[in-house]
């Protein structure tokens, strides 16, 4: 693979082409409204003629002589008979049309002295552009900026010249009397109430003079009117439009082709029509089919004329269709392209891997490859991989002649023979290359980062569980996708860029995402909290399991305490001290020391670690450290968790659940209060004396009280199953940690599932004026109304479960539209936004060089960093600046 | 003021990209509910409906809402605050009884109703005037009703006129169709439904500097850009806090600023920002591809490549981070 220097693109202009310019692009003139022969041979001069190229392999292309990788394809024309308007671009003719005189054929709608002086600004705008500051000093942004101030100019002067301005009822210039130029979607123009053929239309536009055109906002050395009115209609090569053959052996043409000849055949009917002398009617309903089937080419979802289909009756897809939307060229094609070296399958969890490494199945080991570039050092090792037969195995070999070669039994030792540097050898995937990983969808950049390579037996992708949190994935059968870096550039940039480790605080608030959750945390807690101690030989295992080989001295007698192995992955500059979510009382009803957590000097004096103090020690670690020790201490502290947790076993059962009779007593008492409270405000609201809440109807007011009553009750038997589920159980643990769930969760399973609400509101629709028919009518009782009494371990009576489901099904419809709404707005944002950047003088400026910010986020601080200090910037960012 | 480099901002970062990432990946975290301020208006949106609102710049937004606060002693005497806020609530004709047309003799017929006036403390002669200035001269009293013959000829006139006189404005500041008094941090303020600045800050006994509406339009209308890019970062870190979602203060403010740079409000879509940008295969590529095309066509327009998706469509390095890094040297 030599480094070419290719050619970059500077910039592109988009015009018309004049039907001149059709002619001299054109490689064939269509004359036959056909494709292929009887033989199944193309027809010369027909929409298939080899000399607009080759879709089929083998042949050769009768213009460049190309095979059909190296022949690009070659433009065909039509010459159509009569001239037709091109349908996209009626609008601009008609706006051209109204804005002449159709005698002297000058823009009437202002005097010459209003013109010339209108021209004569315009050009000075457009020389005068003023170039933005930054892109004086390169040159090229400076051009490109000025350019922008042109067009914006033109955009400006286009604009006065059209608007506000009235209609004349006669030409200032000829006197003559203007006519009422009307167009009647898509395509059809009429003058004062006669039709106008497009060969009026087209001698019409010809005769404007082209300061006229300019004035109106188009570029005539680029854009002429008349070029809107078809007389030669361009055919796109076959590459463009490539036929299909089926197993029948049949071919099926594309939905261009098919229209395509259906214009040739009107075309040569209305030419023979004409030729014959046909009656002017005839000849114009002809031409209007012309006009029909030039305007489905172009767009088949034109407004007002009906869709050309297909014999199935499918509608076709034409020029127009195959560029617009998220399935057209633009979206589908240019802003996404396909790429190789790529591998999908299922992802599995592996914790014994390091965070930023992906365990890769051997059976896409051995598929993918990376280029080795061969140097004088490394010309033995390469060796080989050519040699050998089994895995890490070369598959081809890139010669400094460009010839390619793959490595068979036959080709081997030429191989090997002619092998020198400057080769390139395209070896398979091994442990330690780097990989960019990724799953979709790919909502910010950390869900694609950079991995290296672990191959594994298996046949799925493996990550460590704790990289889930950035790609969202969890193990119900993900998939997710593996890239092979092609070049050392990208290569070094992804493993400087893009490697988990670099990854762990988000750039969103500046805190770790990528942090230990879950089991991680369970086991942390486990580890540390203070009735944890290990043997001589736990100790040992478990310091090995982080790779420590010296063994402290016991702290406790001669037992070791979890709290001194866990200091073991601490560095000695680390100090923090903060509170637990977990708080336990000791026997004597004192402050558990446990709840306290302090970090001296790397030490873990005293304290259960929960999910907010590993958070802030990874974030701390990261800060004395740096990245890389960030990483290690995920892995090791991992490792170390899970072992610990391993050791003493970790679950929830149903009796995490089963609440004593006492509890049950209370909770029942709970639920009778909270049915007395709501009879007794139903009683109030019947009786009228139910106060109003301010701006609110008494209904509403009751409904308001009672969901009030509702949610208390569910918090106050919140207290009674922590108190009768105590701190031990596995359930609560988790939740008060911030290992997983929450307390409700426990709620819902142990005491009462609660009020079901649809829309935020008591379900209050079903039948006449009751919910279900289980319960009378106009009861607005709190069982009638989706109140829940039972728990989840209980079981839901039929009507509780549902009304659960119905307030179930609304939240799952919701997910459904919440994702294709914040999608859209995402997609919009990254559009918007996407060509900020941060300039060398720190300011923020899209891609016209035009300023954003002055010095970005007010401060300059990269949000990534800006928590290693604890300062916000001010929000009114560098307004202050500007004050006088 | 660049003390701060061991946290400075990389050169070349793309900023933009980054933000859009940042506050759209949550998006899917958002709930959809609608939240109800105490009293005010029937729902109001939170979450995801109201961020997209507010990057859409809405004319209005769909419940607009003011926080009032109070001048001197009001705002520790709810009595007073409450007075305010009835000076301040809108009274339409409509509100205060029933409005018929009686066509036999061609008049406007306006029942009072003594309860809601004396309710809302709306003396008889303060309607009569309103009524006397906008809809005729010939006004009749006859107890609670109020009989006026307008000038008009038709009777589908008649019919309009008379719907027109239900929102005929009796007292207090217009489109202001709710008042609360509630209690704040430093005494009593009035939260609104529907929103009028000119209006409150003419209003009596109302501290005109700290009035507040969650309308970025009208603020912007009224105290101009730099106010109302404040108030889109305040409203849209508003937004964010209440679902709980931590999003970094820099990405809201670079969205705002990119929303206000050009001294008018834009939004983010194809009408706005997006539609507005350099490249034609930008544009294209976003929304609307043939519109965009065929205008570049006739404007002859040229796309420089001086974008990301311009430079990602033709297969070229695209002007952020390491791609920004120019080098000329002889090969």
């Amino acid at each position: 693979m030599a480094i070419t220097v290719s050619k970059t693109i500077d910039r592109i202009r988009f015009s018309l082409f004049s039907p001149e310019m059709v002619r001299k692009l054109s490689a064939v003139k269509i004359t036959v409204p056909d494709t292929y022969n009887d033989d199944s041979y193309p027809i010369d001069g027909g929409l298939v003629d080899p000399r607009m190229g080759v879709i089929d392999p083998g042949l050769k292309c009768k213009t460049c002589g190309g095979k059909l990788r190296s022949c690009p394809g070659h433009f065909a024309h039509i010459e159509l008979v009569r001239p037709v308007i091109h349908p996209e671009f009626a609008k601009v003719i008609y706006l051209v049309l109204k804005s002449t005189c159709n005698h002297c054929h000058r823009l009437h709608v202002m005097s010459e002295k209003q013109r010339a002086e209108l021209v004569a600004q315009f050009e000075k705008e457009v020389e005068a552009a003023p170039a933005a500051p930054l892109a004086k000093s390169v040159a090229e942004e400076g051009a490109a900026a000025a350019a922008v101030a042109a067009v914006q100019a033109a955009d400006r002067a286009a604009e006065r010249s059209t608007k506000k301005v009235k209609r004349p009822t006669s030409c200032p210039r000829c006197k003559h009397k203007l006519p009422e130029v009307k167009l009647l979607k898509p395509t059809t123009f009429y003058k004062d109430k006669d039709t106008m053929l497009p060969t009026e239309v087209r001698e019409w536009l010809a005769a404007v003079p082209d300061e006229d055109i300019r004035a109106l906002g188009l570029d005539p050395t680029y854009s002429r009117p008349e070029w809107m009115v078809l007389t030669c209609l361009l055919v796109p090569p076959v590459s463009v439009r490539p036929s299909i053959t089926l197993e029948t052996g049949d071919r099926s043409e594309d939905d261009l082709t098919h229209k395509l000849v259906d214009i040739m055949r009107i075309n040569q009917r209305l030419e023979a029509n004409i030729n014959a002398g046909a009656p002017q009617l005839i000849i114009e309903d002809l031409w209007e089919l012309v006009q029909y089937h030039i305007t489905t080419y172009f767009n088949n979802e034109t407004a007002n004329i009906p869709a050309a289909r297909h014999r199935s009756g499918r509608p076709l897809k034409t020029l127009s269709q195959r560029l617009k939307g998220k399935e057209g060229r633009f979206r589908y094609n240019l802003s996404g392209k396909r790429v190789n070296f790529s591998a999908r399958t299922v992802i599995s969890p592996d914790p014994r891997i390091s965070i930023d490494e992906v365990g890769v199945p051997m059976a896409i080991a051995e598929e993918m490859t990376v280029p080795v570039a061969v140097t004088s050092w490394n010309l033995e090792y390469v060796k080989q991989f050519i040699t050998s037969d089994n895995y890490p195995r070369a598959e081809y070999v890139l010669r400094p002649d460009g010839k390619r070669v793959r490595v068979t039994e036959t080709t081997r030792q030429e191989v090997l023979d002619t092998l020198s540097v400057g080769s390139i050898v395209e070896r398979q995937l091994m442990d330690g290359d780097t990989v960019l990983f990724n799953r979709q969808p790919s909502l910010h950049r950390i869900s694609i980062m950079c991995h290296s390579v672990r191959v594994l037996p298996g046949r799925t992708l493996r990550l460590n569980p704790i990289v889930c949190a950035p790609y969202n994935a969890d193990f119900d059968g993900d998939e997710m996708n593996l890239h092979a870096i092609q070049a050392e550039e990208a290569r070094v940039e992804a493993e400087m860029l893009m490697k988990v480790h670099d990854q762990i605080i988000s750039p969103r608030h500046g805190h770790a995402i990528i942090k230990p959750q879950e089991d991680y945390v369970s086991g942390a807690f486990f580890l540390t909290r203070s009735e944890t101690e290990f043997d001589k030989a736990e100790a040992c295992n478990l310091l090995a399991i982080i790779g420590v080989t010296k063994l402290p001295s016991p702290d406790r007698k001669d037992k070791w305490s979890g709290k001194l192995l866990f200091s073991a992955l601490l560095p000695s500059e680390l100090t923090v001290n903060t509170k637990s979510k977990f708080t336990r009382k000791t026997a004597d009803g004192a402050d558990h020391p446990d709840n306290t957590i302090i970090i001296k000097n790397g030490v873990l004096v005293s304290g259960a670690l929960d999910n907010r103090a590993m958070d802030e020690i990874l974030e701390r670690v990261i800060q004395l450290k740096g990245t890389d020790a960030g990483r290690t201490f995920l892995d090791r502290s991992g490792r170390l968790s899970l072992a610990a947790i391993t050791r003493q076993g970790f679950s929830v059962s149903l009796a995490n659940y089963s609440l004593p009779p006492e509890a049950l007593k209370l909770i029942d008492s709970l639920q009778d209060k909270m049915r007395r409270e709501i009879e007794s405000v139903i009683t109030q609201f019947k009786n009228k004396t139910l106060v109003r809440l301010p701006g609110r109807s008494l209904s509403e007011t009751l409904e308001d009280r009672i969901m009030s009553i509702t949610s208390r009750t569910r918090d106050e038997s919140g207290s009674v199953v922590e108190k009768f589920m105590g701190t031990d159980n596995t359930s609560i643990i988790m939740a008060r940690i911030g290992a997983r769930g929450s307390i409700l969760n426990a709620i819902q399973m142990a005491s009462m599932v609660g009020q079901q609400a649809v829309r935020s509101k008591r379900p209050s629709r079903g039948y006449r004026n009751r919910v279900l028919p289980h319960f009378p009518r106009k009861d607005k009782s709190a069982a009638a109304r989706g109140f829940v009494f039972s728990s989840f371990r209980h079981g839901l009576s039929a009507t509780e479960f549902f009304l659960h489901s119905t307030g179930g099904r609304e939240s799952l419809v919701n997910t459904a539209i919440r994702t294709a709404r914040s999608g859209y707005m995402q997609r919009r944002l990254i559009n918007a936004l996407q060509d900020m950047v941060v300039t060398s003088d720190l300011s923020v400026r899209d891609s016209r060089q035009a300023i954003v910010e002055f010095i970005y986020g007010g401060d300059g601080a990269d949000p990534m960093k800006a928590n290693y200090k604890e300062e916000a910037p001010d929000s009114s960012g560098p307004r202050d600046e500007l004050d006088v | 003021m660049m003390k701060i480099s061991p946290i400075k901002v990389a050169v070349g970062e793309a900023v933009g990209i980054v933000a859009a990432q940042s506050i759209g990946e949550p998006g899917t975290q958002m709930t959809m509910r609608t939240f109800h301020y105490a009293g005010v208006a029937e729902q109001v949106p939170t979450g995801l409906p109201r961020l997209i609102e507010l990057v859409d710049v809405r004319k209005e937004p769909k419940k607009p809402l003011m926080d009032i606060y109070l001048k001197g002693a009001a705002k520790d005497d709810e009595k007073k605050a409450q007075a305010i806020a009835a000076d301040i609530e809108s009274i339409t004709l409509g509100r205060l009884g029933e409005v018929v047309e009686d066509f036999t003799q061609k008049k406007i017929v306006i029942e009072l109703d003594p309860d809601e006036m004396s309710h809302l403390r709306v003396e008889m002669d303060e309607v009569r005037k309103k009524v006397k200035a906008s809809l005729g001269t010939d006004v009749e009293t006859d107890g609670n009703t109020l009989r006026v013959k307008p000038k008009v000829n038709s009777l589908r006139m008649l019919r309009r006129l008379t719907n027109r006189a239900k929102s005929l404005p009796i007292r207090g500041v217009e489109r202001i169709r709710r008042c609360v008094v509630l209690k704040g941090k430093d005494g009593f303020f009035i939260r609104t439904a529907g929103s009028n600045i000119s209006g409150i800050m003419k209003a009596e006994g109302v501290d005109s500097t700290r009035v507040y509406t969650n309308d970025i339009k009208e603020v912007e209308k009224m105290l101009g850009i730099e106010a109302a890019r404040n108030a889109l970062v305040h409203e849209l870190k508003q937004v964010l806090d209440t679902q709980g979602l931590n999003v970094d203060i820099r990405h809201i403010m670079l969205l705002a600023d990119a929303m206000t740079m050009n001294g008018q409000i834009k939004s983010i879509g194809r009408h706005g920002l997006s539609g507005q940008k350099a490249g034609v295969l930008a544009r294209a590529a976003f929304e609307e591809t043939v519109k965009h095309l065929v205008n570049a066509a006739i404007q002859a327009e040229e796309d420089r490549l001086i974008g990301v998706t311009e430079n990602i469509i033709v297969g070229q390095t695209v002007p952020l981070g390491t791609g920004l890094v120019k080098l000329k040297m002889k090969i």
